[in-house]
């Protein structure tokens, strides 16, 4: 009896809807993505008035149903039945901003043309009433003939008549029309009449399938092909293309007469719910916009908030990082107390428990940075950040909302990959996903500080030179970056002519409990999608240190003194490295790394840093049997330098330390990357294609540099 | 007074006359309500001069100089003095 019941839920973006649905199912939502696409599929529920289930699929927010952009095609898709993945919607919740009733509405009567039962959330009614736009509501669901209910997502109580309209048993369908010119009519009808009829007594065609029609007439010819195999309706298509040859004929400015006259009937409805009004043409959001995108206070505000950002992922998050830190080290020191030492306990240790470790430590960051960017997207401030800096993103072909991913992504590229969600298309999304870790990340700072200090050892040369290096090492990723990302803009969608309209919505105070549920929710897919990863290969890369075992280390017990028996401890975890599978994929590897200068030695530094680029001087500081201290570097870098090979050169001479440089400014080490990358973009295709184009330029700068360099009589 | 819209000024109110001739251009602008006889008015540049913001049926609108200068619009009048 109490079926459950479908809705998907629609509407402009910045309509509230997220918010809306957010308030509506709260934490009982599942998020994945659609098949084949970058595109996130959320779908939640709740439990109706009547005790039934009510299910909510939030499709990506959409300006029309002529769907422009990859994540429009999903909701154009969805609601025409064309995705095998997921059903087409029984119901539908439109969501519209009672602020910007007109535009709203443009892409609503699409949706109520398409004959579903519908129900109308008003949402920011407060808004457009502080605006002096009072919107008649019994009106307005008159004209539309669908019930409208009043909302305010920021506000639970309000939802009540929403949810309450939700679990009603029947719902009026729409008999809205934009009441085109009859040539339109005739041309649509003629597409329509093609089709299959999916009722066979019924002899009006099916809303569904005019407005499949419409969308096949109005396409832009390079899509109409595409268009119709989604649709499947080959002959549809014919009928299509000479259905435009005559209109074309009759009525050349056709195109726009199709949007026009929905304008004009959608103004006049305004109008009629609205009344004239007295509009207060400047409003807060003016006054605010004066300085926040003025070319003095704008940039001093844009650098404001952005280094406050990108400070609290890089200082706040290092406090509870630490800890994390100390609280892992604590527990295992009580494990090793515990259990007999083995295998076991050293799987449990180095294999498990600093693989939760190192998943862990990546929460600080990731909640950090959600929690900004909620605040800038709720505030709006999101959308002027963009509109400061396209024109710089542009010039390599990236929307003005890639910037602030890229930012992130100096201090760690996880979070900024996950920040990618912000960029509606897709395809900008893609190739800032792709680039983003080429952004120097705070875990190639040890790596970068311990190198240039073996490049420049003692005091000879000013701590302003070295900070020079440093600041081109990061020039150097940054400038990759931009270049690949133009690289891959021009040739993987070189006929995508991205078109940059952004909607700048007045600046609204934040839903604290959306963006606190937004930062769980991330940081949660987190865990569950990249974290499972990220535990499997660090205990993949543990077992390749730890075994085989060697035969020296069961003479373990005949050490005597306090002493010597550090000096064995390490010597030992040397002799295991060595001859373990690391050991041995290091002296495989070394004949493809020796052109860049790499002895084995540094090739299983190379492998262990495929965990995260810090655990290479950890790895480095065993090869060479040093007692690796934090607090100072320089005895390790010191043991670099004396280093030889078995020519009597030295390993560690300024060549190899620039050629390590440039490697790991370009290469592509950090499986914790590659899981969330892989999470993202829902496939292995894009991190594999990643980490094969990353750890080939890196490979090739760092032969150009170091087969140069021996050319020029450097070593 | 026939421009293109990137050439307004602040403040500038206008009537959209004609728009791009890319039919996947114009049909993007004809969706956000950037119509022949639609009326917008210039807000601002953005600080490093491009992209451009305008206002149009009650919202606010972003948009490379690439587009606008091939929307032809023409100038009603110029307001920069009230506010209300």
């Amino acid at each position: 009896m109490n079926r459950s019941k479908y809705y998907a839920v629609v509407g402009n973006p910045n309509s509230g809807k997220t918010t809306l649905f957010n308030a509506l199912t709260g934490l009982r939502q599942k998020v994945g993505n659609y098949p084949g696409v970058t595109v996130e599929k959320k779908a939640g529920f709740f439990i109706g008035q009547h005790g039934e289930k009510i299910e909510l699929l939030d499709l990506p927010g959409s300006y029309s149903l002529s769907a422009h952009a990859p994540d429009e095609r999903v909701t154009r898709d969805v609601l025409l039945g064309l995705r095998n993945d997921t059903p087409r919607p029984e119901r539908i919740l439109c969501v519209i901003d009672a602020s910007h009733l007109e535009r709203n509405l443009y892409f609503i009567t699409q949706v109520l043309e398409l004959g579903l039962p519908t129900i109308v959330a008003l949402n920011m009614v407060d808004l457009a009433q502080a605006q002096g736009r009072r919107v008649n509501v019994e009106k307005l669901s008159q004209e539309l003939g669908v019930p409208v209910i009043p909302s305010q997502a920021t506000r639970k109580e309000t939802l009540l008549p929403l949810k309450l309209a939700l679990s009603r048993a029947e719902i009026e369908r729409s008999s809205w029309s934009p009441q085109l010119p009859a040539t339109l009519l005739r041309a649509i009808d003629g597409i329509a009449a093609i089709w299959p009829h999916h009722e066979e007594h019924s002899l009006e065609p099916d809303p569904l399938l005019r407005m499949k029609s419409l969308l096949l007439l109005a396409a832009p010819a390079e899509d109409m092909m595409l268009l119709a195999e989604e649709m499947n309706a080959g002959k549809a298509l014919n009928i299509a293309l000479a259905q435009r040859m005559m209109l074309d004929r009759d009525l050349p400015s056709w195109r726009e007469v199709l949007v026009a006259r929905r304008y004009e009937r959608i103004t006049t409805l305004c109008q009629a719910v609205q009344g004239e009004g007295k509009m207060t043409s400047y409003s807060t959001t003016h006054y605010l916009d004066e300085i926040l995108t003025h070319p003095c206070w704008g940039w001093l505000a844009f650098l404001g908030i952005m280094g406050l950002m990108f400070l609290s992922i890089f200082v706040i998050a290092s406090y509870p990082m630490s800890w994390i830190e100390t609280l892992f080290e604590l527990s295992s020191d009580f494990i090793k107390e515990l259990m007999p030492s083995g295998d076991l306990r050293d799987l449990f240790v180095d294999g498990i428990l600093a693989g939760i470790g190192g998943v862990v430590t990546f929460l600080p960051q990731i909640l950090i940075l959600f929690f900004f960017i909620g605040l800038l997207e709720e505030t709006g401030y999101m959308a002027r950040a963009a509109f400061l800096m396209d024109r710089v993103m542009n010039k390599v072909g990236l929307h003005g909302k890639s910037f602030i991913p890229l930012l992130s992504s100096y201090a760690c590229a996880i979070p900024g990959i996950m920040a990618t969600r912000t960029i509606e298309n897709s395809n900008d999304r893609l190739v800032t996903i792709l680039v983003a870790p080429l952004m120097s990340c705070s875990a190639r700072l040890p790596v970068y500080t311990l190198m240039i200090t073996a490049l420049f050892p003692g005091n000879s040369i000013s701590i302003w030179f070295k900070g020079t290096i440093m600041m081109g090492l990061y020039l150097l990723g940054t400038l990759a970056a931009l270049a690949f990302a133009w690289l891959f803009k021009t040739t993987m969608f070189p006929g995508e002519h991205s078109i940059f309209l952004m909607e700048l919505p007045p600046y609204r105070m934040p839903s604290m409990s959306h963006i606190l549920l937004q930062m769980i929710q991330r940081a949660s897919l987190f865990l569950k999608r990249a974290g499972t990863v990220i535990l499997g290969i660090s205990i993949l890369l543990w077992f390749l240190v730890s075994f085989p075992k060697s035969s020296s280390s069961s003479s373990r017990e005949s050490s005597k003194s306090h002493f010597y028996e550090e000096v064995t401890v390490t010597s030992q975890k040397a002799d295991q490295l060595e001859h373990s599978y690391a050991g041995y994929l290091g002296h495989l590897i070394e004949p493809i790394i020796a052109p860049l200068g790499f002895d084995w030695k540094i090739g299983i530094g190379l492998i262990a840093a495929q965990a995260a680029r810090e655990v290479f001087i950890s790895t480095l500081a065993i090869i060479y049997h040093v007692q690796h201290d934090e607090e100072n570097p320089s005895s390790l870098s010191t043991t670099l330098l004396k280093e030889t090979r078995s020519t009597g050169a030295p390993v560690y001479t300024p060549l190899t330390c620039l050629s390590i440089l440039i490697f790991f400014v370009l290469s592509m080490q950090c499986m914790s990357t590659l899981a969330v990358v892989r999470r993202e973009t829902n496939s292995l295709r894009w991190p594999l294609f990643q980490f094969c184009y990353m750890s080939g330029a890196a490979y090739l700068a760092s032969l150009l540099v170091y087969q140069g360099g021996m050319l020029l009589g450097f070593h | 007074m026939t421009t293109s819209l990137s050439e307004l000024e602040s403040q500038d109110e206008a009537i959209i006359l004609a728009l791009p001739k890319d039919q996947r251009i114009a049909s993007r602008l004809c969706e956000m309500g950037l119509l022949p006889g639609t009326a917008i008015t210039y807000i601002r540049r953005a600080p490093l001069g491009d992209p451009i913001e305008i206002k149009l049926r009650g919202y606010r609108l972003s948009l490379r100089k690439e587009e606008a200068t091939c929307i032809m619009v023409k100038k009603i009048n110029s307001c920069t003095s009230n506010d209300s």
